[in-house]
């Protein structure tokens, strides 16, 4: 089977007609992809001889040999062993290359911190940027009218002219560890000849981790077929690959929206999107961009089951009434062979929580964050949090968040030239983001946590 | 979400006359920019861009609003809008010309014949392309249709 430079094993899999990565362990029902970010478990095949290997993300090389593996994975020899683990010692670790972490780094270089160093798991700068091909809202400040993909290369650009920012891609942080005076950072990096360890020694640590996309719970979600919004968006706009034919969107909230639009512009005919909330809950001028082509928005709608042999063939659809329970007898059966689901991200905050984070369930957040204070820095001495890691939002404010991070680790090292100029800058941006209608659900979960910051709130 | 009452466009998805400001035909005639962006959300690169200052918000998250006398109709928000939801309409004669952002391939030509798409994606007749610029991604195309079309036709199809 044969994959193009710059697939992901994932990614030529697909193009190839294999949707099936997996069976379940019990049952032996197939398991298809579903975050396409590495974030989900859904993925996982036996490359080259190494189990449970996030085939989404990995690079296809020369002469991989893919495996579907059927049951727990079993490592047939010890990786490390022959292999010592080397140390890095650095100033600032930014976890994470999305626009958060890029934003950090650019920062903490501009302050002048000698010793910065990127890590992120993916083969590219840009986390998520690297698929948004819509033009971004805001500012002329934060971009706006700049299309995703083009900061993600501007951003590149900027953090390659730095010398004191040094990045390690394909290399995850499997663990970290709060030391008094420097912290620990275990890290795997993917080389061509096998993995190795490394021993991260950081002064300061800012996780710009992002999120990761939601699952609904009905009969058949384990289909392959049935991607997240940003698998998708993934799948298309990063390798060129079309996620099916026929797509109904469950979820008509910004990223619904857009990657439904997007999905037009690749040529893929999006029957509907559904919406279980009386109204659309993205941008109007987005739903309006769907409809103009034709896509309808059914709100007040969600999904009952999805069925199809070994892969989806078909959704039922159910009018909801007030409360969202389904009322009998308005289903509706829509063919299909793709469904995507967009209903929110939950924060990535595995590594904060491993570190000893406080952290508190918010709903408005997304799920459980870690507890942090105006400026982005945690309960524990040198670490800091920025975008979706912190609550879920939107790109443009976790630039901001990252700059905000960027400078007050940068300060704490004592590169602190007009530090407290640039902070209210930065608070004064997200406070005016924040304030309108859609600001709403950011702007009281930033309170909630300002909230918990002092002291704790019981609900 | 609270107990205020949803507008009909936030269920449709899509606006009907009644939503917007309509010009005059003193000011279509000149022509002019159809700002059909009536939500606040933190956005203003068409107040940044305008030329002629004749668009205005009190801070970021305002709705823009629109100076029908100033606006000169040169097209430039048409391709800045991050919602592609700036049209420019001008009247000339019995027709009305329809500049509206495109990001859809292949990229129609000047003088093709195309379908005229209302707010809903349905067809209302035939259009013919007049001017395509592409100097940015969002491609902002002028069609022109008849008169009556001008506040009605807001998309293209190719066949």
């Amino acid at each position: 089977m044969q994959g193009i430079d710059g697939d992901s094993i994932a990614s030529a899999l697909h193009v190839n007609g294999i949707k099936t990565l997996s069976h379940s362990l019990r049952f032996y029902r197939s398991r298809g992809f579903f975050c396409g970010i590495g974030k989900c478990s859904s993925c996982f095949m036996t490359v080259n001889d190494i189990p449970n290997v996030r085939t989404c993300i990995t690079p296809l090389k020369k002469d991989t040999r893919v495996l579907e593996q059927d049951r727990v994975g079993v490592l047939s020899y010890k990786q490390f062993i022959d292999r010592k683990r080397k140390k890095i010692a650095t100033d600032i670790t930014i976890v994470g290359s999305g626009p958060a972490g890029l934003m950090a780094a650019i920062t903490a270089a501009k302050q002048g911190v000698p010793r910065i160093l990127l890590v992120d798991e993916n083969h590219l700068i840009g986390g998520q940027l690297i698929k948004q091909t819509h033009k971004f809202f805001g500012s002329k400040e934060e971009r706006a009218g700049i299309r995703g993909i083009d900061i993600a290369v501007e951003f590149e650009k900027q953090v390659k002219s730095f010398k004191n920012i040094k990045f390690m891609l394909e290399t995850t942080v499997i663990g970290c560890y709060n030391c008094k005076k420097v912290h620990k950072l275990i890290a795997v990096k993917r080389l061509n000849d096998g993995d190795q360890l490394f021993e991260i020694n950081s002064k300061k640590v800012i996780f710009a981790c992002g999120a990761m996309e939601n699952m609904l719970a009905f009969p058949g979600n384990d289909l392959p077929g049935v991607y997240g919004a940003g698998g998708v968006q993934t799948l298309m706009n990063v390798y060129g690959v079309k996620p099916g034919y026929k797509v109904v969107m469950i979820g008509a909230g910004n990223v619904g929206l857009i990657v439904s639009y997007q999905l037009l512009q690749a040529g893929v005919n999006v029957d509907r999107v559904v919406e279980i909330m009386p109204k659309i809950g993205g941008y109007h001028v987005h739903a309006a961009k769907l409809r103009r082509c034709g896509v309808p928005i059914f709100t007040s709608y969600s999904v009952k089951e999805v069925y199809g042999n070994n892969k989806v063939e078909g959704v039922i659809l159910v009018k909801v009434d007030n409360s969202f329970k389904p009322i009998s007898g308005t289903e509706q059966d829509v063919s299909c062979d793709t469904l995507c689901i967009a209903v929110g991200l939950t924060p990535s905050i595995r590594l904060l929580e491993q570190i000893g984070a406080k952290t508190e369930y918010i709903p408005e957040a997304g799920g459980h964050i870690a507890v942090h204070d105006r400026f982005m820095k945690i309960n524990i001495n040198g670490i800091y949090v920025a975008g979706d890691s912190s609550g879920i939002e939107e790109a443009s404010t976790a630039m901001i968040e990252g700059e905000l991070a960027g400078i007050s680790a940068a300060a704490s090292l004592g590169y602190d030239k007009n530090a407290q100029k640039l902070k209210e800058k930065c608070k004064k941006a997200l406070t005016q983001f924040r304030s309108g209608p859609f600001g709403e659900k950011p702007r009281i979960c930033k309170e909630k946590i300002a909230c918990c910051w002092n002291g704790g709130i019981n609900y | 979400m609270g107990g205020s009452t949803i507008n009909n466009y936030e269920k449709t998805g899509f606006l009907t006359i009644k939503d917007l400001k309509i010009p005059t035909d003193k000011q279509l005639k000149k022509g002019v920019a159809i700002i059909e962006c009536i939500q606040e959300i933190p956005c203003d690169p068409c107040v940044t861009i305008c030329p002629v200052e004749s668009i205005t918000m009190k801070d970021i998250n305002d709705i823009p609003k629109i100076d029908y006398d100033k606006c000169t109709g040169c097209k430039r928000c048409v391709s800045i809008c991050p919602g592609l939801a700036i049209f420019v309409v001008k009247l000339k004669d019995e027709k009305a010309q329809i500049t509206l952002p495109y990001e859809f391939l292949p990229i129609p030509k000047v003088g093709d014949i195309v379908k005229a798409l209302d707010r809903e994606g349905k067809s209302r007749g035939q259009a013919k392309v007049i001017r395509v610029n592409r100097s940015n991604k969002t491609t902002v195309i002028t069609i022109e249709v008849d008169k009556n079309l001008a506040m009605g036709v807001r998309n293209i199809k190719m066949d």
